[in-house]
C-alpha cells in the first residue's frame, strides 16, 4: 500500500517555477508531474527523476520564459504617472505650507552652503603645492639649532651648504638649488618702473618646479645676465609684443636680457609670488664678498631647495645629512648643535610648525578646526530638517489614514514621503549653490584665497549628490517608514496619539543645536578678546603718520641730507631716518654680543637694527634711561641703544655706560628704551639693540608732519623722491597698517568664526521657530480649553516657552565646559593671552536665552492670543 | 482570405486533438502522438505547439481536472474551434485534389535493374 506518492525533486520544481511564465505554469507543471508519475510506475524512481530533469530543461526557451504583459496599465511604484503624481503632491504640500517650506529649504541651504564653502576651502588647503609635478620629490633644507636649551627651527642656511650637499651627497639629489629670499625689486623697461617680487635662484629651478614655459626653455637661466618673467609681468611690460631678448633693468643697476616667460604660478602654491626669476650666478657676481667671507659657515642667509633623486627618501637623506653642518663649522659654534634636515613639500604648508625640534602641526589645525565647524553647521541644518519633518508628521497622520483608506499601498506612501524630502533637499542644494556663488568673492577676500566653484569636478557632484541623498533619506525616513505604518482606522477615529517618546528625539536635537551654537558664540567672543588684548599692548612707539619706504637703490642714501632738508622745507615731514629693518619687523640677529659677566656657555641671540641718527626721533621711542644717539658725539658711532628686554637679559643693573664687545668691536650702551613690539604682538619682546650705521639702510622711515593732510604730505614727499631717485616708483606703506597685519591671521579666524556662529545661530533659530510653531499648533485645543478656564496670555506664553528654556539651559550646561576646554587649548599657543572670564559664559547664556525667547515668543503669543472659540469649534 | 500556414507537426497535433475522444490535454496528446507516429518527442514540443495553435485560433482551452499525481494542478483541456475544423478540412481537400491529379502509373513502384 503506497501511502505517500513519489514526488519529483523539489529543487527542479523551484527552478521551473522561476523559469516558466505564470500563465503556462500550472498546466505545464501538472503535465510534467503526471509524466513523472507514469515514468515512476513503469521504470522506477531513479529513471523518472532523470527523465523529469531532462524534460524540464526543454522548457528553458524564450517561448516559455517570456512573461505575459499585464492587461492592466501598471500604476505601481515607479510608473511615470506615479512619479509625476508624487512630485505634484510634494510640490502642493510645499506650496501649502509656505512658511514651513521656506524655513526648511533656507535652513538646509544655509547649512549646505557653509559646508560647501568649507569643503572648497579645505580642498584648496589640501591641494596646496600639489600642482607641482615633482610635488613628492621637492624638499627644503632646514635646520634645528639649540639656543639656551631651546631648539629653534629655521629655513635659512649658510652659503656653502648647497655646494657641500652637492659634493658629498650628490647621488641623493637630482637638483640642489640655492635661493635668495623672495623680495620686492624695482623692475624697469624704458620709463615704466614697477616693484615686483623676484628671487635669485639656480638655473635648474624651472626644471625642478616644472614651470610651464610660454617662451624660452627650462635651460634659459644659464647666462648670468638673463631673467625669466612670469606671464603677467611680461604682459605688463611688453603687452602682446615678444619679450624675448628685450632688456629689463632691475634695481636700477642690473641690465638683464629676458630669456623666458613662464605661466603664472597658481595661487595655492608656495611660489605664487614669484613674479620673476634671476639666475643665482648673477647674485654671486653682484655679491663678490660671498666667496671671500672669513667664516662662510657662520651666517645663515639663504634658502636651499632640492629635488630628491629617484631612489632617495626624504627621511633617510635627512638622517644622512644631519651632521653636515657640524662637520664644517668652527668649534665655538658647535654649541648650537645644528641638525640639518629636509622638509618635504607635502609638509611645507600644512605641517611646518616646529616646537623644540619636533614637528607639531601647523595650518592643518585650522583645516581641522574649520572642518569640524563645517560639519557641525551642516549637522545643525540636517537636524533642523529632520526636526521639522518629525514635528509635522503628526499633522500628516490623518493624510496617511485617508490615503490608505482610498487605496494607497504602503510602498506608495513611503515613496511619496521620500520624494517630498528629496524635493526639498534638491531645492536646498540648488539654493546652496547660488548662495556659495554669491558669498564666494567675499569669502575669498576674508580667507585670502582664490576659490572657485568646482562645477567641472565630478568629485564635487559626487559628494554633493551623496550628501543630498543621505540627508534626504535620513530626514525622510521617519515620516516615510513610521507614518506609513499607521492603521487608517485608528488614525481616522482619532485614537492615534504620539507617545511620550515622540518628542524626545526632537528635544535632543534642539539641545545639540544650541550646544553647537553656544560653543561657536563663546569661541567668537574669546577670539575677539584675544585680538583686543594683544592690540591693547603698549607698542612702545608712535605709529601715527609714520610711513616706511623700502629702498633698494642707493640714490636717496647718497643725497640723504639734501633730501631731508628739502623735505623739511616743504613742510611735509617732521623727521626722516634710515634703518636696516622696518619698525614692524626684525630682519637681522647676531650672537656676537659679549658683556661683562656673561656665561660663556650662554648663546645670546640679539636682534639688531642699524639706524641713522634720527631714527629714534622719527619713530618716537621712549627712553627709560640714558639718551638718544646724537651727531654731537662722534663716539656715538660705537654707541648702542638697547631695549628693556635686552637689559634684563644681560642682567645689568646700570646698563647705561656699560662696555660690550660685538665680535671684535668695543661698544658702549648709551641708552635703554621701552620695549617696542617688533615681532608678534602675542609673544614677549626679544632682546633688541640699535647701533649707528652710516652705510645705506634698506628702509627709510618718515614721520609725516601732522600739520598737513596725509595725501598732501605724500604728494610733496613723492616730488622730492622722484627728483633724486627718478628710476624708482614711489611706494610706501603705513606703519599702522603694517602693524595691523600682525593681527591678520587672528582677524581672519575671528571673521570666519563670527560668520559661522551667526549662521549657526540663524539656523538654530529657524529650527526652533519651526518646532515652536508646530507645538503651538498641536496644543491649540489645550490652549483653547485653558483660556476658557481662565488662563491669561502670560500664563499660556510662559507654558509654551518654558519647555524651550529648559532645553537651552541644558545645552548651556553642556556647551560651557566644552568650549572652555577647546578655547583654553587654543589660547595656550599664545604667550600673551587673555583670560576666559566668567562673564563671557554668562553673557552668552543670557544672549542665547533671549534669542530663544524672542523666537519662541512669536509663536507662543500668537497661540495665546487666539480666540478659544475658533480653536475649540473646529471639531 | 489569407490562411495561416500549418506546419507538419502542428497538423499532427491538431489532428490528434480532433481525434481524441476524451478531453485532450498535454500528456494525453503527447502519448497519442507517440503511439500514432511511433516517434519519440518531448513534452515541451507538444506544449509549445498546443499553445501556438491556440494563439493562432485553431484551438481553445479551459482549465480543469486536477489530480493528486499532478500535485493538485489543473489540466488545460484543448478543443477544436470552427476555424481549426475548417483548416483541417481545407488541408484534406487540397491533399485530396492533389492525390487525384496524380497519374495512375506514377504511383506504381518502378522496377529497376541497375
Amino acid at each position: 500500500m503506497e501511502n505517500h506518492r513519489n514526488e519529483p525533486p523539489k529543487w527542479i520544481d523551484m527552478l521551473l517555477k522561476r523559469i516558466i511564465a505564470p500563465h503556462f505554469r500550472e498546466d505545464v507543471m501538472g503535465d510534467l508531474h503526471e509524466v513523472f508519475a507514469i515514468e515512476t510506475k513503469s521504470r522506477g524512481l531513479k529513471r523518472a527523476n532523470l527523465v523529469y530533469l531532462l524534460a524540464a530543461t526543454r522548457y528553458i526557451t524564450p517561448y516559455f520564459m517570456r512573461r505575459k504583459p499585464s492587461p492592466y496599465p501598471s500604476i505601481y511604484l515607479f510608473s511615470p504617472e506615479m512619479i509625476q503624481n508624487y512630485f505634484k503632491i510634494a510640490l502642493r504640500t510645499l506650496a501649502k505650507n509656505k512658511a514651513y517650506s521656506f524655513i526648511n529649504i533656507t535652513g538646509l541651504a544655509l547649512g549646505m552652503a557653509v559646508a560647501m564653502l568649507i569643503g572648497l576651502w579645505i580642498y584648496d588647503e589640501l591641494s596646496f603645492d600639489r600642482s607641482f609635478k615633482n610635488y613628492d620629490r621637492i624638499v627644503q633644507v632646514m635646520q634645528h639649532q639649540t639656543r639656551n636649551g631651546e631648539i629653534g627651527t629655521q629655513n635659512s642656511n649658510p652659503y656653502p651648504l648647497g655646494a657641500e650637499l652637492r659634493r658629498s651627497y650628490g647621488s641623493d639629489f637630482k637638483h640642489v638649488i640655492m635661493s635668495s629670499w623672495l623680495t620686492p625689486h624695482v623692475v624697469a623697461v624704458g620709463d615704466k618702473q614697477v616693484r615686483k617680487m623676484g628671487a635669485f635662484m639656480e638655473e635648474k629651478t624651472p626644471e625642478m618646479l616644472t614651470l610651464n614655459m610660454l617662451k624660452g626653455t627650462w635651460t634659459s637661466l644659464k647666462d648670468p645676465h638673463s631673467v625669466m618673467l612670469s606671464e603677467s609681468v611680461a604682459k605688463a611690460f611688453f603687452g602682446d609684443a615678444d619679450p624675448i631678448d628685450k632688456i629689463v633693468k632691475v634695481d636700477n643697476s642690473l641690465n638683464l636680457k629676458v630669456t623666458g616667460v613662464y605661466e603664472d604660478l597658481p595661487h595655492n602654491t608656495t611660489f605664487r609670488q614669484l613674479e620673476f626669476l634671476m639666475p643665482w650666478s648673477l647674485y654671486e657676481i653682484t655679491n663678490p664678498s660671498l666667496k671671500t667671507m672669513e667664516d662662510p659657515w657662520r651666517p645663515n642667509n639663504f634658502q636651499i631647495f632640492a629635488q630628491l633623486a629617484e631612489h632617495a627618501d626624504a627621511d633617510q637623506v635627512s638622517a644622512k645629512i644631519k651632521d653636515v653642518k657640524k662637520k664644517n663649522i668652527r668649534k665655538e659654534q658647535l654649541k648650537f648643535k645644528p641638525d640639518v634636515f629636509l622638509n618635504p613639500m607635502d609638509k611645507w604648508y600644512l605641517y611646518s610648525t616646529f616646537k623644540n625640534g619636533q614637528r607639531v602641526g601647523g595650518r592643518i589645525e585650522n583645516v581641522w578646526l574649520f572642518g569640524v565647524i563645517g560639519a557641525f553647521v551642516l549637522l545643525l541644518a540636517c537636524i533642523n530638517f529632520m526636526n521639522l519633518s518629525t514635528a509635522r508628521s503628526e499633522k500628516r497622520a490623518k493624510e496617511v489614514g485617508i490615503r490608505k483608506a482610498v487605496g494607497s499601498f504602503r510602498k506608495q506612501l513611503i515613496t511619496q514621503f521620500f520624494s517630498e524630502s528629496f524635493l526639498v533637499v534638491a531645492f536646498a542644494f540648488i539654493v546652496a549653490n547660488l548662495i556659495v556663488l554669491l558669498i564666494l568673492p567675499f569669502f575669498n577676500e576674508v580667507a585670502d584665497k582664490k576659490l572657485e566653484m568646482l562645477w567641472g569636478n565630478p568629485a564635487f557632484w559626487l559628494m554633493g549628490g551623496c550628501f543630498s541623498i543621505v540627508t534626504a533619506l535620513i530626514a525622510g525616513s521617519y515620516p516615510a517608514l513610521y507614518l506609513s505604518s499607521f492603521q487608517p482606522v485608528k488614525v481616522l477615529k482619532g485614537t492615534f496619539k504620539a507617545g511620550r517618546f515622540a518628542a524626545l528625539p526632537r528635544k535632543t536635537l534642539v539641545v545639540v543645536q544650541f550646544t553647537v551654537s553656544i560653543i561657536l558664540i563663546v569661541g567668537t567672543i574669546v577670539v575677539y578678546r584675544q585680538i583686543q588684548f594683544a592690540k591693547s599692548r603698549p607698542v612702545g612707539y608712535n605709529r601715527e603718520g609714520l610711513i616706511t619706504i623700502y629702498s633698494s637703490t642707493p640714490e636717496i642714501h647718497n643725497h640723504f641730507d639734501v633730501v631731508r632738508n628739502e623735505l623739511k622745507s616743504t613742510g611735509a615731514i617732521a623727521q626722516i631716518a634710515e634703518s636696516s629693518s622696518p619698525t614692524t619687523n626684525s630682519w637681522s640677529s647676531t650672537t656676537g654680543i659679549v658683556w661683562k659677566g656673561k656665561d660663556p656657555a650662554l648663546s645670546a641671540d640679539f636682534n639688531y637694527n642699524e639706524v641713522s641718527h634720527d631714527y629714534g626721533k622719527t619713530v618716537g621711542w621712549q627712553f627709560i634711561d640714558g639718551r638718544d644717539f646724537s651727531s654731537a658725539f662722534a663716539s656715538d658711532s660705537s654707541g648702542l641703544i638697547i631695549n628693556e628686554t635686552a637689559a634684563k637679559f644681560m642682567g645689568l643693573k646700570n646698563p647705561v655706560g656699560e662696555d660690550l664687545m660685538w665680535f671684535d668691536e668695543r661698544i658702549k650702551i648709551i641708552g635703554v628704551i621701552k620695549d617696542m613690539i617688533v615681532d608678534s604682538p602675542y609673544e614677549p619682546s626679544r632682546p633688541l639693540i640699535y647701533n649707528i650705521n652710516s652705510e645705506k639702510g634698506g628702509v627709510i622711515n618718515i614721520r609725516m608732519s601732522p600739520a598737513l593732510s596725509t595725501s598732501e604730505a605724500l604728494a610733496r614727499i613723492e616730488t622730492v623722491f622722484k627728483k633724486y631717485d627718478p628710476g624708482v616708483p614711489f611706494e610706501y606703506s603705513f606703519v599702522d597698517q603694517d602693524y595691523a597685519w600682525k593681527f591678520f591671521e587672528e582677524m581672519r579666524i575671528a571673521k570666519l568664526t563670527t560668520f559661522f556662529s551667526i549662521l549657526a545661530v540663524l539656523i538654530s533659530c529657524l529650527g526652533l521657530f519651526g518646532v515652536a510653531s508646530f507645538i503651538a499648533e498641536q496644543r491649540t485645543k489645550e490652549i483653547g480649553v485653558r483660556k476658557v478656564l481662565g488662563a491669561t496670555i502670560i500664563n499660556v506664553w510662559a507654558m509654551l516657552s518654558k519647555d524651550f528654556i529648559v532645553l537651552v539651559c541644558i545645552a548651556f550646561l553642556i556647551a560651557a565646559p566644552l568650549s572652555y576646554y577647546f578655547l583654553n587649548g587654543w589660547l595656550e599657543k599664545y604667550t600673551y593671552r587673555t583670560e576666559i572670564s566668567g562673564w563671557i559664559f554668562i553673557a552668552t547664556g543670557f544672549g542665547t536665552l533671549l534669542i530663544t525667547l524672542l523666537t519662541v515668543s512669536f509663536q507662543a503669543i500668537k497661540a495665546a492670543l487666539m480666540n478659544p472659540i475658533k480653536s475649540l469649534r473646529s471639531e | 482570405m489569407k490562411r495561416t500556414f500549418l506546419g507538419e507537426f502542428e497538423e499532427i497535433v491538431l489532428l490528434v486533438v480532433a481525434a481524441c475522444t476524451d478531453p485532450a490535454y498535454g500528456v494525453k496528446v503527447w502519448e497519442s502522438i507517440q503511439t500514432a507516429t511511433g516517434r519519440s518527442i518531448t513534452l515541451s514540443a507538444v506544449h509549445a505547439t498546443l499553445y501556438r495553435l491556440e494563439e493562432k485560433g485553431f484551438l481553445t482551452s479551459e482549465m480543469g481536472g486536477a489530480t493528486a499525481e499532478r500535485g493538485g494542478r489543473r489540466k488545460r483541456f484543448f478543443t477544436m474551434t470552427n476555424y481549426g475544423n475548417r483548416a483541417l478540412l481545407e488541408i484534406q481537400q487540397i491533399r485530396q485534389q492533389l492525390w487525384q491529379s496524380i497519374p495512375e502509373e506514377k504511383l506504381q513502384p518502378k522496377l529497376s535493374f541497375s
